[in-house]
């Protein structure tokens, strides 16, 4: 029995990490549709910025109610996992806590988990009623409706269930420990401290050994099954931020927020317009046979670069950037989260058709448009707001600015006021149409 | 009638073989927009006040191409940054202090790659030096115990880091300075940047300069202090637009100090 047993759980093993990583090469696979981008300057600075945004947090308590609770979620998803290599232990060779022989400092561990599993049992609930029951603004936005409402809940009722199983299994083996019951109980005594599960002891109260060991086989089997569930229902779901977080911020912009990019081939093209020395009869350099002249700026997923495709996989549809957002908050449809839910879901359909026919075939739709509208474009005032906001370094101004330029260069199509805006600039030098003679004229009045 | 304000160009320094130690670029809405006329002629008296040698590049200053960029049209943004660097390298300008916080963004953070390197300051950095080195006196005044509030604008706060210069001003005004529920990283736009001036709202609720100008109002402020022709535009609108224009001022800081001083 119990061979078989162990053989079960190689098996759940081997599956569960498997799809993961088939998942994770996919992930990889579908960032590098994006341009390559060079962010590998400034190690020691971007180690820093990781440690203190991602692993510390530093961003998430700016609102202190949810940031308090994501903390104490965090470390006990962190610290609980410890938990899981001794699981893992256990399953694979048929042994009963394998971790014990550290003694007390192993009661310190299972007493800690446990009161940690408490907590995040707690951490959970509140996140549940704040999700559901108080009417946030940010979880009230119409990007939510539908699966990314659901997907937000199923992990919180998976993490409830989670810790629910564990406590049941410390409970029910702590019983098994105490009734003397063979392969539970050790002579040194009882194994592990149980301050929160002694308590659910009373509901175990005169069950027979083989009973009990039913209830703690289920739920530890429950427990590590729903761990690899869990990891690989991440790809699935806005959760893969547990995972992403940590690039994402390392790759993320270290330069004053301000600063936007110069594209280099706009670049070299007016370098050629201004130098003196061009020849206006050139003929065009030779270029490769079917070359085509690079595009400016975005209008799908490929025109975009990796750090920010990393950047839609990372979103946990938290939605702080929208509730900063200032037109959002003047009801325009613009929200930069669900740009960044709009640019993973454009490249996840990108790679399903990838997945299905070997290679990307034009399926009529692109990120503009499609996805995202002119309207939601025109609508941001390019104040950061969203970038600063974000707990995980994600820029969805960046894409903004991308599209913006897809539909200024390539389709001649900015708003009209804009477009006289940018026509005065050109004839006279300022975004009013004002002489540039008459720019010293404030000097001479009073 | 005052004397006329004596604004020295970078031709007329060029002209005598000299150079200032200070370019002061006005940028497009100090030069053509009438309110912002105002905050550019403060500037210029305080620069004097502190016997600052400065000049202005008059009528060779184009747009830094900050709309342009930002609404999308990198073209033309680089069309207007190759000319002005051209323009800006021929006088060997080393130094640049402006009054809009987007053409110090993008002077100072979009010019270096393109080959125009410069120190440049946001005129309230500028002030806070001049007070610094003790070349600007900056205390009490006309505005000593009033409330004020400071907006913060985007391009000098959070695109910059820059929250304390402005503030840092005010206080030496020993006003009342009394912070936004909105304020510093967390400062709401006054809904004018990345073209947004220049083009009607997209479709809303609410016009985003009435939302800044309610969360002002909040505190009850005697004036809104500003850092930005755009924001003081905006602001000054959202006033208006709540009927207070009698009971609430909007200033430029540069404005605050001069008025103080009863430049």
């Amino acid at each position: 029995m119990q061979i078989i047993a162990q053989v079960l759980f190689l098996v759940a093993l081997v599956a569960g990490i498997g799809f993961f990583i088939r998942n994770i090469r996919r992930l990889v696979r579908n960032i590098k549709l994006g341009k390559e981008v060079d962010r590998t300057d400034n190690k020691g600075e971007r180690f820093a910025k990781m440690a203190r945004i991602a692993f510390g947090q530093s961003k998430m308590v700016k609102k202190p109610v949810s940031g308090f609770l994501h903390v104490i979620v965090y470390v006990g998803f962190v610290i609980i996992n410890i938990e899981v290599l001794e699981i893992i232990i256990d399953g694979l060779f048929g042994t009963h806590r394998i971790l014990s022989f550290m003694g007390g400092f192993y009661d310190v561990l299972i007493a800690s988990f446990e009161v940690l599993a408490l907590l995040v049992l707690i951490g959970v609930i509140v996140f549940w009623i704040r999700r559901n029951l108080l009417n946030i603004y940010r979880f009230l936005s119409r990007e939510l409706k539908g699966w990314p409402k659901n997907d937000a809940n199923y992990i919180l009722y998976f993490e409830m269930v989670l810790m629910v199983l564990f406590l049941v299994m410390n409970a029910t083996d702590y019983q098994l420990q105490l009734n003397g019951a063979p392969h539970y109980a050790s002579e040194a005594g009882i194994t592990g401290a149980f301050p929160i599960s002694q308590f659910l002891l009373p509901i175990f109260d005169g069950m027979s050994n083989a009973t009990l060991i039913i209830i703690e086989r289920a739920a530890w089997w429950l427990h590590i099954l729903g761990i690899l569930f869990f990891l690989n229902y991440l790809y699935y779901s806005k959760h893969l931020h547990i995972l992403l977080a940590f690039p994402n911020v390392y790759f993320s912009k270290l330069r004053p927020q301000g600063e936007m990019n110069n594209l280099q081939s706009v670049t070299d093209e007016v370098k050629l317009m201004m130098d003196p020395d061009a020849d206006p009869f050139a003929a065009p350099a030779e270029e490769e046979e079917g070359a085509e002249p690079e595009k400016f700026g975005a209008s799908d997923v490929f025109d975009l670069n990796q750090v920010q495709l990393l950047n839609s996989y990372t979103c946990t549809e938290c939605g702080r950037c929208t509730a900063e957002c200032p037109a959002n908050q003047t009801g325009k449809k613009l929200s930069p989260r669900k740009i960044m839910m709009d640019t993973r879901d454009r490249v996840e359909e990108v790679g399903e058709i990838i997945n299905t026919k070997g290679k990307y075939e034009d399926n009529g739709k692109q990120l503009l448009d499609d996805f995202i509208l002119r309207e939601e474009l025109w609508a941001c005032t390019t104040c950061n707001a969203c970038v600063e906001a974000c707990p995980v370094g994600i820029d969805p101004l960046s894409i903004i600015l991308d599209m913006r330029r897809y539909l200024v260069m390539e389709e001649s199509a900015a708003p009209n006021e804009l477009a006289i805006a940018m026509t005065n600039i050109e004839n006279n030098g300022a975004p009013w149409p004002y002489n540039q003679q008459d720019r010293l004229n404030w000097a001479k009045e009073n | 009638m005052a004397e006329a304000l004596k604004v020295p160009t970078m031709a007329e320094y060029m002209a005598e073989g000299k150079k200032p130690e200070v370019l002061f670029w006005v940028g497009c809405a100090g030069s053509f927009d009438d309110r912002a006329k105002k905050i550019t002629k403060a500037f210029v008296k305080l620069l004097h006040e502190a016997g600052v040698d400065f000049a202005v590049l008059g009528t060779e200053e184009s747009c830094t191409g900050d709309p342009a960029k930002r609404s999308g049209n990198e073209f033309l943004f680089q069309m207007q940054a190759a000319t002005n660097i051209e323009v800006l390298n021929g006088y060997e300008i080393e130094k640049v202090v402006t009054a809009c916080p987007h053409c110090f963004n993008t002077i100072k953070n979009e010019y270096p790659a393109l080959g125009g390197n410069y120190e440049v300051m946001h005129h309230t950095q500028f002030l806070k030096s001049l007070l610094n080195e003790g070349k600007l006196k900056v205390e009490g005044g006309k505005f000593k115990g009033k409330r004020i509030t400071f907006h913060d604008p985007c391009y000098l706060g959070r695109a910059n880091g820059e929250y304390e210069a402005p503030r840092d001003l005010l206080r030496k005004l020993e006003v009342e300075l009394v912070e936004m529920r909105k304020c510093k990283s967390n400062g709401l736009c006054c809904g004018a940047g990345g073209g947004q001036m220049f083009k009607e709202p997209e479709p809303g609720n609410k016009d985003v300069n009435i939302e800044r100008t309610e969360q002002a109002m909040e505190v009850k402020p005697e004036v809104i202090a500003a850092g930005c022709p755009f924001c003081n535009t905006m602001m000054t609108d959202g006033v208006k637009g709540k009927n207070k224009e009698d009971s609430v001022e909007v200033m430029d800081v540069a404005e605050l100090i001069a008025n103080a001083h009863d430049l």
